[in-house]
């Protein structure tokens, strides 16, 4: 009997390897004979741990399984039955297309890797010309999955394009947004996915070097990824001739060391290079001087694992999916105060409310909505009445957001937003890379005003507001110029939260 | 922080020669050097400039910008617990809050046993069960107090 649990940390956190350790002693002891396989994640976080039992070729899941629930899994007498997984509402409202297989198979099995489709797309990218891939990868409409949404063909284009000795391809894995985990749930679950994304990439432009710049929170996905590349030298889809093409890429992981600002593309590759992580004035665009001032394509974990997708279904399969400019599927990640988080795939234009409302669930304290933070810190807070918003680029800026790397934390009516206005204030503070003065000194200033606002001192909305568009106009990068949108967004959209205060205080 | 004996030196020099032929090798340099002492020895600091061809100064303002790296050992458990928006929206500020009080530390406090160092870390990718928090490198999450009581037990503190 194949069983299967996740090994992701999103799992294990909530007591999955306990749960395998008790499974595996009630098969030993009872003489069941099984095969404890362990896989990336689902996405469905909320029913972690999930173990899923393979009856007639069709997994079946049992969520919420504790280590005294085993024998009842086992003999499939359990009431957490979940039926067949892919059955789930969740599973099937999804187009899972980066994420197909994560949660399938086994994370560090290349056979299975193989089985699932994987290494078609780099396999085709080895019989085309760097152009040819570009072009590809540019008609997908493929935007970068970091923050910024910027066409990644394009950049591609520009560093395909430089003449130069030495290229490189950087893989964003800094993932510091709060309320995203996709990049994580990839290098944990699909670490293949990425590595033949990026060496599709360095065919393209003609680099054939790669590091992975990996945030030191995610220890797990250190390790998947260091172990996956060990296999994938062993096995030539990394070295001196890519899947026996004669053309080389080789990659290395560097981890982090706890500075959010180094997720920003410059600050990135100033921490690779051993230097501080301040961020550097654009131009020249890291396309044309990034790493060691070589031609450096950066992308998002997200953007570089979707590449194998359009190459191995192409380009017009991909561009098929979403809406407007906004083209293929969001990696939405459901976080905070939810029913059911997780990961959910699915084509740009699913409004906020439906995934908000349906897809979660709503809150797991039962209580209302309030608001909802998509895109990571520097993203605006959502009130209900922007919940008709399709999942767009585009959407999103024209109603005051944006979808950065696709995070969404959701908050119930008991969120006080002037304290989430101020945390977002300590936080750019705290992680600010000091460069700007309106970022390093304006942050803690706003952290006063905003204390001030508590105090009931209304003058201080006036400097509040004012202090925001210093920080817009004056800062060199979006950490500085986009904490005002959490601040401003909670300030405009939950005036009563910064008006009851100064009831309260009078 | 105390002086390294010689034989210290060495190690470490040896340390850092292991990572001279990488493109960028100051970063796998300090995290080698705090996996092995626990955090960056002041010694270490003139080695690594000489070996790189920069100033004291320029290695020291590379060490005092990133969070990660310490200028003396922290307790024997790390514990690193999320302030960010995710698990502050499963009441994971007041979760922390209590739990700082509780052992009678703030934010990059160590326990008086030296069992636990606590320090804020913002998002761990466990948002969507949260809060959330970082043992070494074991994580937990869907914490509440009684789960948050029983893992900084076992950690000693
Ligand atoms: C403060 C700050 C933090 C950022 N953090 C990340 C991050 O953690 N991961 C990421 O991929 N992009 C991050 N970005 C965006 C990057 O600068 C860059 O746009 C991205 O890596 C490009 O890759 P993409 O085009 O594939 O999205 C950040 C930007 C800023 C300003
Ligand atoms: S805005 Fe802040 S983080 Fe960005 S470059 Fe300026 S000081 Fe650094
Ligand atoms: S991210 Fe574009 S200028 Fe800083
Ligand atoms: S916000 Fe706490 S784990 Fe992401």
């Amino acid at each position: 009997m194949k069983v299967y649990i996740s090994s992701d940390s999103a799992a294990t956190a909530v007591g999955a390897d306990d749960v395998a350790a008790a499974l595996t002693k009630h098969a030993a002891d009872k003489g069941i004979e099984i095969e404890l396989k362990r896989i990336g994640s689902r996405g469905m976080a909320w029913l972690e741990p999930l173990v899923e039992v393979e009856i007639d070729g069709v997994r079946h899941g049992f969520g919420g399984v504790s280590p005294d629930d085993v024998a009842a899994v086992l003999d499939n007498s359990s009431d957490k039955a979940l039926g067949p997984v892919d059955e789930i509402e969740w599973m099937k409202r999804q187009t899972r297309l980066t994420f197909a297989r994560c949660g399938v198979i086994e994370p560090l099995n290349l056979d299975e890797y193989r089985a699932h489709g994987g290494l078609v797309g780099l396999t085709r990218a080895t019989s085309l010309t760097g152009g040819e891939i570009v072009r590809e990868v540019t008609d997908s409409g493929l935007r970068g999955r970091g923050g910024a949404g910027f066409p990644t063909g394009i950049k591609w284009k520009t560093v395909h394009d430089a003449v130069a000795p030495q290229k490189y391809i950087v893989c964003n894995a800094d993932e510091g947004d709060s309320g995203t985990f996709a990049d994580r749930m990839i290098m944990e679950g699909d670490p293949f996915s990425l590595i033949e994304g990026m060496a599709i990439a360095g065919l393209a432009v003609g680099a054939t070097r790669g590091y992975v710049y990996l945030r030191s929170e995610y220890p797990d996905a250190i390790r998947v990824m260091n172990a996956a590349l060990d296999i994938a030298r062993r096995e030539g889809v990394l070295g001196d001739s890519v899947m026996g093409s004669g053309r080389a890429f080789d990659m290395w992981v560097r981890v982090g060391a706890g500075a959010y600002v180094c997720g920003e593309e410059t600050s990135l590759l100033n921490s690779l290079e051993g230097k501080r992580g301040t961020v550097r004035a654009k131009p020249p665009l890291p396309a044309l001087e990034g790493f060691l001032g070589k031609p450096t394509v950066v992308n998002n974990v997200i953007s570089l694992a979707t590449v194998p997708v359009i190459m191995e279904r192409g380009a017009q399969n991909y561009a098929d999916f979403g809406i407007g400019r906004s083209r293929g599927t969001a990696t939405l990640q459901v976080a905070g105060n939810v029913a059911r988080g997780g990961l959910f795939e699915t084509a740009f234009g699913m409004t906020l409310g439906e995934l908000v409302n349906e897809i979660a669930g709503g809150t797991a304290s039962g209580r209302p909505v309030k608001a909802v933070q998509v895109g990571g810190p520097l993203g605006a807070y959502m009130p209900l009445s922007k919940f008709d918003t399709p999942l767009g680029y585009e959407e999103f800026d024209k109603a005051g957001g944006l979808i950065g790397h696709a995070g969404l934390v959701v908050f119930d009516d008991t969120a006080d937003m002037l304290q989430m206005a101020r945390f977002a204030m300590e936080f750019c503070a705290v992680e600010s890379c000091g460069k700007c003065t309106p970022c390093r000194i304006g942050a803690t200033r706003g952290v006063e005003t905003i204390d001030r606002i508590a105090r009931g001192d209304e003058a201080a909305k006036v400097i509040l507001a004012d202090l925001c568009e210093t920080m817009k106009d004056g800062s060199l990068c979006a950490l500085g110029g986009f904490t005002p949108y959490p601040v401003m967004s909670a300030v405009t959209e939950f005036p009563d939260d910064f008006a009851t205060a100064k009831e309260a205080a009078e | 922080m105390q002086s390294a004996n010689p034989a210290s030196i060495d190690e470490m020099r040896a340390i850092i020669e292991e990572h001279l032929g990488l493109e960028g090798p100051l970063l796998p340099i300090l995290h080698s050097l705090q996996d092995t002492y626990g955090c960056i020895p002041e010694d270490s600091v003139g080695l690594m400039a000489e070996a790189l061809n920069l100033t004291r100064a320029e290695v020291h303002g590379v060490i005092t910008f990133y969070h990660d790296f310490r200028k003396a050992p922290a307790g024997r458990h790390v514990v690193k617990i999320c302030r960010a928006e995710a698990c502050q929206s499963m009441g994971g500020a007041s979760l922390a809050e209590e739990t700082l009080t509780k052992l009678g530390i703030d934010w990059h406090g160590t326990t008086k046993n030296g069992a636990v160092t606590v320090e804020p870390v913002y998002c761990l990718g466990l948002c969507a069960c949260a809060p959330a928090m970082m043992v070494d490198k074991k994580v937990h999450g869907r914490l509440d107090r009684s789960r948050v009581d029983a893992i900084l037990a076992e950690a000693g503190a």
